[in-house]
């Protein structure tokens, strides 16, 4: 990976797209187990429907993960500084998300040069799933 | 509606060792194949000790500790009506396998949209490494469907 440099990046840039795999089963329970998160909405499609939910869904954490590996193939995480994401819509069994970033801002925070770069995720109906925004400090 | 006087409640701590082969799990669950996050010669090579956890896997320690159950528990909130609405993570330096990780964490607000329809529950948290650094701040807002 060639870090990108402060002086290079332009505000407008994009982040190489990350495109993944539509969301299956294997996926959820994967997740369950190595994030921790054992809720069985994500895993158990009878107790998924019973709380009212046509089938099981993915995790808010499994798409934030995804749009953290979209962050950390452009710039190491050693020069992560803020990560944040906003859950705009249930991502479902089957939905293909897709990752894309773009760099906003160019500015200076406690004496480092960074940028920010606006994150989204969306599913092959161009639903928006999360929009985020990182804060990353570049050389 | 959940009781506000939770407001201020700190959760009881939540201690996370950073172990290698949960990392290598962590990764393969969300298709990360990029070899320093799986391969220690890799990370090693990229300046860091050890693989080092990635961006939102601090999440998994109050999950494991069993202090998230607990929290929903006590404000009544089902696992069927919840959703996660916002996650932010501050970094201060990066955890890496070998380290331990204790999460300390606050409810600092719980409010309420669409006439009570909606109720939004906000938690920060510090986590601090075995030498007493902080290493990362947190914060959650879990949604309650009513």
């Amino acid at each position: 990976m060639t870090t990108p440099r402060f002086e290079t990046v332009a505000v407008g840039d994009d982040l190489p797209p990350l495109t993944l795999p539509p969301v299956n089963r294997t996926m959820l329970a994967l997740f369950g187990g190595a994030s921790g998160d054992h809720n069985p909405i994500h895993i158990d499609i009878d107790f998924a429907r019973k709380s009212g939910m046509p089938d099981v869904f993915a995790h808010g954490m499994l798409g934030m993960a995804w749009v953290g590996r979209l962050v950390t193939s452009w710039a190491p995480q050693a020069q992560l500084r803020r990560f944040d994401a906003r859950f705009q819509g249930i991502t479902h069994v089957g939905n293909a998300i897709r990752c894309t970033g773009r760099v906003v801002e160019k500015l200076e925070r406690d004496g480092e040069r960074c940028v920010r770069v606006e994150l989204r995720s969306t599913n092959q109906f161009g639903q928006t799933k999360i929009a985020g925004e990182a804060l990353v400090a570049l050389p | 509606m959940i009781d506000r006087k939770w407001i201020g409640h700190e959760l009881p701590a939540a201690v996370l060792p950073i172990e290698r082969t949960r990392l290598q799990f962590f990764a393969k669950a969300i298709g990360e194949t990029d070899p320093v996050y799986v391969d220690r010669a890799a990370a090693q090579a990229a300046g860091y000790p050890d693989l080092p956890a990635p961006p939102t896997f601090l999440f998994a320690a109050e999950l494991d500790a069993g202090v998230t159950d607990k929290l929903l528990d006590d404000l009544g909130i089902p696992l069927a009506n919840l959703l996660h609405g916002e996650q932010s993570f501050v970094y201060h330096c990066p955890v890496c396998v070998g380290d331990t990780v204790t999460v300390r964490s606050k409810i600092t607000d719980i409010y309420d949209k669409k006439n009570g329809a909606l109720e939004f529950v906000v938690k920060t948290s510090r986590v601090t490494n075995q030498d007493d650094v902080l290493v990362a701040e947190l914060s959650t807002t879990i949604v309650y469907r009513h």
